[in-house]
C-alpha cells in the first residue's frame, strides 16, 4: 500500500471511507474473541446494536476502526471484527485524532465509558469536541465503575454510597450532553441501551455527521448499579419520562403527547409542562442543526423539575463546523510547492567550501 | 583636524571567543545569531552557546534577567563553543556582572556606557561602578556609548526613539563584525527580509549595524582588527544548523525516505518547541503536525498515526516524558514504529527549563510501568542530530518500536556548520506493509504477533488492508495470534520476545580514538559532551599525556564490543551532565568500576576543566 492521499472533505461522515463490494450481515462483524461482560450487562445490547447497524453503512470492514480507552466497554474493540485498538485509560480520543487527520479513508470510532470519558480522560474529550475531529464517540454511561468494581463515577448522583463513598458521594456529577455542549461539540446525541431502534437512528446520524460525535448511551450496570436507568425504562413509566428529539418538530411527550417543553421566562431555560396549559403554539421546535446551541443546552438540562425525572433522548445537536482534520488537510494541500528535499536541506543562506580552499594543515 | 588612519594589518588568529550578554529584551540572541551567520558564510568552523533564563522579561536590569550568547569561530576545526571569552560585549552592568567571573586576564571588554546608570550599578548590586573601581583591572576595556550612538544614527530616520534604541544590538553587532573583518551582505540581507513588512525597522536596523561598523573604522580606540582565515573544512556544501532544526529536518527526510507521511503531535515546551515550529512550515513534505492539548495526547496522536502507517513522532523535554510513559508502554506493547524525542534540560520537576543537562538517561531506559525496553540513542553534536533522527526512524521501523532520541539543551539551540548530505546517500528507510494473511496454521487468518524470524518485528498491517482486520492493544497477546492472553507462560515468553527484540537491534560496534595507542585511559562520553571530551583530549594529548576516547550513539542496546573496549583500558572516564546515570549502567551491565565524572550546574563542561580531571586521573591522583 502507498502513503494516503490527503483529499479535500466531503460533506459526509463517511464521504472518504470506500464502499465494501457485496452486501453484509452481522455476522461479518463479529470477532472469533470471546465476550466476557457480565451476564444481563448493558454492553451487549449496544455490540448487538453495533453489529447489526455496522452492515447498513455498507462501509469496507477493513476501513473501519474502533478504539477504546480502559474499563469494562473498552473492550468492546476485541469483539467486533474490523480493525482495533484498546488504548490507555482516558486516551482514546488522542489515538483516534492522529489516526483519523492521518487517514480520511477511514471510519474512525471511540468507545469509552463514563470514569474513562469524563474522569480521566476528561481533557482529551473537551478538546476532541472542539476541535471537531471526524470521529464518533460512543460514551457508555452506566453511572459506575465498572471494571474496578463499584466505585462511585463522574456521573454518579448525589449521595451514591459505593465500596469509596460509604457515607454518600458528596461529588457533583457531570451532564455528559451538558459537558459535550460546553465544550463546542457539533454532534450530540443520547440513546437507551434498551432500545434497539433509538439506538441505531442515533448511531446512524452520528455516523453521517462530519465532524466529532458524541452518543451517550445510558447502560445498565447488573453488578455494581443494576437499575440506575429504571425509572425512564419502566414500561408504565418511561412514556412519562422520556422527551424523544425530533427534528422540526415541537418538543412533546407522553402517552397521547400531552405534555410538551416550553420556554421558562423565569429562569431564561426550558421547563416541562401540560400542553393544554401552555397550548401548543408555546412548545418548543427542536432545531438540532441550529448554530446557537443554547436551545440544545437547555434541553440538555431538562432532568427534574415538578413533573419528575425526565430524559430528552435522540439528537441534540448536529450542526456543521468545518473539521479539524480536513482543514489541516486542506492547509497540506495548499503549501504544495516545488521545493525538494534537497533545497529544503540547504536552507537559504548555504555556502560552499570548494576543494582548493582547504587550508594546509 | 585629525590625521589620516593609517590602517594597520591585522592581527592573525586561529580562534576566537566572542560573547553577546545583555538584557533579556536586548536582542543579544539575534545579534549572536548573526555573527554565528556570518562567521559560517566567511568559511570559519564554529560553534555556539546561546543562554538565556526561562521568564521571557525577567525584571529589567537584573542580574537574573541577563540573556547571551556565545560564539566561537576558529581556522580550525573546533568541537566547543568554548570555555571563557575572549571578547564579552556587556550592554549593561548586570550583563557584565553575570559574565565578569568567566573572562580569562587580557581578555577584552566592550561596555554600553549608556546604561551604567546609578539606578542600572544598583540593580545588579554595583556598589561602586566597575568601569571606575579595580573590577576589570587586568582586562582590556572599551566604553562606548551605545545606545546614544544608535540614536544618533538614526535621528533622522524616522523611527521612534524606543526602535531606534532597539537597534542598538546591531551597533554592537557592527562593530564586532568590523573587528573580526567580518562579511557584512548576510547580515543586512538577512535584516530587510526579517522587517520585510516595516522597511523603516530593517533600514534603521541596517543603519546602526553600518554605524557601529563605522565606529570602529574611525575612532581610535579600536586601533586592532583580527583576522581568522576560513577553516580547512572538508568540500560541499554547508548550512548553520541548530540541533533542533537538524532533528525536524532529519524527521522530515526520514519521512522521504520511508515513503510515508510524518506526524509530528506535540505539545510546546522548553527547550523542545522549534522541532514543532520547524515541523510545522514543511506540510509539502507530507508532514503533519499537531499541537496537542498535553503531552499524552501528544504522543497519542503520534501513536494513532503509527497505526495508520505513518511516521510517528512526539517531541518533548523531561516533564512531558514524563507524562507521555504510559502511553510509551502501550507503544511497546502495541509495538508499532514511533519516534520520541526528549530535548533534556536541568530537572527534576520544572528544574532549569533553558539549562542543559543530561538529565533522563535513566528516565528513559527504565520510566514506564513492567518491562517495556526501547532503544535509545543520542546525537552528539547540532548537525548529528539530522543523523540521529533518521537513526531514530530506521529503528523504529524496522523493528516496530518506539525509539527514544535523547537531545539537550546545548545541542538544541547550540549551532554549527553542518555538510549538508544529499538526500540521495541517505538512508533507505522504505518499508512493507503486511498486506496477506499470516498464521502459519494455514488457515487464512491474520496473526499480528508473528515474528519476523531475523528482527522479531510483528508484522505492520495498516486499517484498510482487507482480511487483516486485527486488534492490538495494552492487555497481554498470545504469542503469534494476538488475542488477549493471561496464560503465564504465554507472559513470559512475550516479555522475554519483548527484550530480545531489542537487545537483538543491529547497531554498529563504537570505534576507539587512541591516536598513539598506548593509553590505559578510556573517556566515554554520550550526547552533547562529544564536543567538550573532544576538546579536553587534545589539551590532555598536548601535554604529551595519553588518552583514549570514545562515544556512544547508542545507549541501549549497547555496541556489542563496548564490554570489550571498556575491558581494554586501566581505567575508563565517564563525563556526564548527571550524576553518573550512563556510568551507573555501565558498571551494572559490564561489572566494571568506571569513574563518574559528573556535573550539573546546567552548564556543558569546559575543555580546559575537563581536561585537568583527565590528566588528574591518567596520573592516577585521584578518581
Amino acid at each position: 500500500m502507498s502513503t494516503t492521499e490527503l483529499g479535500m472533505p466531503g460533506s459526509h461522515g463517511l464521504a472518504d471511507v470506500p464502499l465494501a463490494e457485496g452486501p453484509q450481515t452481522a455476522k461479518d462483524y463479529r470477532s472469533d474473541q470471546e465476550v466476557r461482560w457480565c451476564p444481563g450487562c448493558g454492553d451487549y445490547a449496544v455490540l448487538a446494536a453495533v453489529q447489526s447497524f455496522l452492515p447498513d453503512l455498507g462501509l469496507r470492514r477493513e476501513n473501519i476502526v474502533f478504539i477504546s480507552g480502559i474499563g469494562c466497554s473498552s473492550r468492546f474493540p476485541y469483539y467486533l471484527d474490523t480493525y482495533g485498538i484498546h488504548s490507555v485509560h482516558g486516551r482514546a480520543p488522542t489515538l483516534a485524532t492522529g489516526l483519523a487527520v492521518t487517514r480520511p479513508d477511514l471510519s474512525v470510532w471511540v468507545v469509552t465509558g463514563d470514569g474513562d470519558a469524563l474522569s480521566i480522560g476528561g481533557n482529551h474529550l473537551i478538546h476532541a469536541l472542539r476541535r471537531n475531529v471526524n470521529l464518533k464517540i460512543l460514551l457508555f454511561n452506566n453511572r459506575i465503575y465498572g471494571l474496578t468494581k463499584g466505585q462511585y463515577s463522574p456521573t454518579s448522583e448525589p449521595g451514591k454510597v459505593t465500596k469509596s463513598t460509604p457515607l454518600g458521594s458528596v461529588d457533583h456529577p457531570f451532564n455528559p450532553v451538558s459537558l459535550a455542549l460546553g465544550a463546542e461539540a457539533t454532534f450530540v446525541a443520547r440513546a437507551l441501551d434498551s432500545d434497539r431502534a433509538q439506538l441505531t437512528e442515533v448511531l446512524r446520524a452520528a455516523a453521517d455527521h462530519r465532524g466529532t460525535a458524541l452518543v451517550e448511551i445510558y447502560q445498565n450496570c447488573p453488578v455494581f448499579n443494576d437499575g440506575a436507568f429504571d425509572a425512564v425504562k419502566d414500561p408504565r413509566e418511561r412514556v412519562q419520562r422520556i422527551i424523544p428529539l425530533r427534528d422540526g418538530e415541537p418538543v412533546r411527550f407522553g402517552a397521547e403527547g400531552e405534555y410538551g417543553v416550553t420556554r421558562d421566562p423565569r429562569t431564561g431555560g426550558l421547563r416541562v409542562a401540560p400542553v393544554a396549559e401552555t397550548g401548543e403554539d408555546a412548545l418548543v421546535v427542536h432545531d438540532a442543526a441550529a448554530g446557537d446551541p443554547t436551545q440544545a443546552f437547555a434541553l440538555s438540562r431538562l432532568d427534574s423539575g415538578d413533573h419528575g425525572p425526565v430524559v430528552p433522548v435522540g439528537v441534540f445537536r448536529a450542526a456543521r463546523r468545518p473539521t479539524y482534520d480536513d482543514l489541516v488537510r486542506q492547509q497540506a494541500g495548499r503549501s504544495g510547492g516545488d521545493s525538494t528535499l534537497r533545497d529544503l536541506l540547504r536552507g537559504r543562506d548555504a555556502w560552499t567550501v570548494e576543494p582548493h580552499r582547504r587550508n594546509t594543515p | 583636524m585629525t590625521s589620516p588612519t593609517v590602517p594597520r594589518p591585522p592581527v592573525r588568529l586561529e580562534r576566537v571567543v566572542i560573547r553577546f550578554a545583555g538584557d533579556s529584551g536586548d536582542g543579544m540572541q539575534l545579534a549572536g545569531d548573526r555573527l554565528s551567520a556570518d562567521s559560517a558564510a566567511f568559511g570559519n568552523d564554529l560553534a555556539t552557546r546561546p543562554d538565556f533564563p526561562a521568564e521571557i522579561r525577567a525584571p529589567q536590569g537584573t542580574v537574573p534577567g541577563v540573556s547571551s550568547f556565545q560564539v566561537h569561530f576558529a581556522d580550525y576545526d573546533i568541537l566547543t563553543p568554548g570555555d571563557r571569552p575572549d571578547v564579552l560585549v556587556a550592554m549593561n552592568p548586570a550583563a557584565l556582572k553575570a559574565n565578569a567571573a568567566d573572562m580569562p586576564p587580557g581578555a577584552t571588554v566592550i561596555v554600553n556606557t549608556d546604561e551604567f546608570t546609578r539606578r542600572n550599578l544598583q540593580r545588579a548590586d554595583y556598589a561602586t561602578s566597575p568601569l571606575e573601581d579595580e573590577t576589570l583591572s587586568g582586562h582590556v576595556v572599551h566604553q562606548v556609548p551605545m545606545s546614544s550612538l544608535t540614536r544618533g544614527a538614526l535621528a533622522d530616520s524616522g523611527v521612534s526613539r524606543k526602535d531606534a534604541e532597539r537597534a542598538k544590538n546591531m551597533f554592537a553587532l557592527g562593530l564586532i563584525a568590523w573587528m573580526y573583518g567580518r562579511p557584512t551582505d548576510g547580515t543586512e540581507t538577512f535584516l530587510r527580509r526579517k522587517f520585510a513588512a516595516r522597511p523603516e525597522i530593517a533600514e534603521a536596523n541596517v543603519t546602526a549595524f553600518r554605524a557601529g561598523w563605522n565606529y570602529g573604522e574611525t575612532t581610535e580606540a579600536f586601533a586592532t582588527t583580527y583576522e581568522i582565515a576560513p577553516a580547512s573544512l572538508p568540500p560541499g556544501t554547508y548550512r548553520q544548523i541548530t540541533g533542533n532544526t537538524a532533528l525536524a529536518l532529519g524527521l522530515t527526510a526520514a519521512g522521504q525516505r520511508a515513503g510515508l507521511p510524518v506526524l509530528l503531535g506535540s505539545y510546546p515546551i522548553t527547550p523542545a518547541s522549534d522541532i514543532l515550529h520547524e515541523l510545522a512550515r514543511h506540510k509539502e513534505f507530507g508532514v503533519l503536525t499537531l499541537q496537542a492539548e498535553d503531552e499524552i495526547a501528544g504522543i497519542g496522536a503520534a501513536l494513532g498515526a503509527a497505526f495508520g502507517g505513518a511516521l510517528g513522532v512526539t517531541s518533548t523535554s523531561g516533564p512531558g516524558l514524563a507524562l507521555k510513559s504510559e502511553i510509551l508502554g502501550l507503544a511497546v506493547m502495541t509495538e508499532l514504529p514511533l519516534v520520541v524525542i526528549d530535548v533534556q534540560r536541568g530537572g527534576p520537576s520544572t528544574g532549569l527549563p533553558t539549562k542543559t543537562e543530561q538529565s533522563d538517561l535513566l528516565q528513559a531506559m527504565h520510566g514506564r510501568n513492567g518491562e517495556a525496553p526501547l532503544p535509545v540513542i543520542a546525537p552528539r553534536s547540532p548537525g548529528d542530530c539530522f543523523d540521529a533522527a533518521l537513526e531514530a526512524a530506521r529503528i523504529a521501523l524496522a523493528y516496530r518500536t518506539p525509539v527514544l532520541l535523547l537531545s539537550d539543551g546545548a545541542l538544541a539551540n547550540g549551532s554549527e556548520p553542518w555538510l549538508v548530505p544529499e538526500p540521495d546517500d541517505l538512508p533507505d528507510l522504505r518499508v512493507e506493509f503486511a498486506t496477506e494473511p499470516n498464521s502459519p496454521d494455514g488457515s487464512g487468518a491474520f496473526w499480528p504477533y508473528v515474528r519476523d524470524e531475523s528482527t522479531l518485528a510483528r508484522p505492520w498491517a495498516i486499517p484498510g488492508t482487507p482480511g487483516l482486520e486485527h486488534r492490538i492493544g495494552g492487555l497481554e497477546k498470545s504469542d503469534g495470534p494476538g488475542g488477549i492472553s493471561y496464560d503465564s507462560a504465554n507472559h513470559e515468553r512475550m516479555v522475554r520476545l519483548r527484550q530480545a527484540k531489542i537487545d537483538g537491534i543491529d547497531v554498529p560496534d563504537i570505534e576507539v580514538d587512541d591516536p598513539d595507542g598506548r593509553a590505559d585511559v578510556l573517556v566515554l562520553g554520550w550526547g552533547s559532551t562529544y564536543g567538550p571530551i573532544g576538546a579536553a583530549c587534545r589539551r590532555v594529548r598536548a601535554r604529551g599525556l595519553p588518552v583514549a576516547r570514545t562515544h556512544l550513539r547508542h545507549l541501549r542496546p549497547f555496541p556489542g564490543n563496548l564490554g570489550a573496549v571498556l575491558q581494554a583500558y586501566r581505567q575508563v572516564v565517564v563525563p556526564e551532565m548527571n550524576l553518573g546515570q550512563l556510568a551507573g549502567l555501565l558498571r551494572a551491565a559490564y561489572g566494571v568500576d568506571v569513574v563518574s565524572h559528573s556535573k550539573v550546574t546546567g552548564q556543558p563542561f569546559g575543555a580546559e576543566e575537563l581536561a585537568d580531571a583527565l590528566v588528574s586521573v591518567i596520573k592516577g591522583e585521584s578518581a
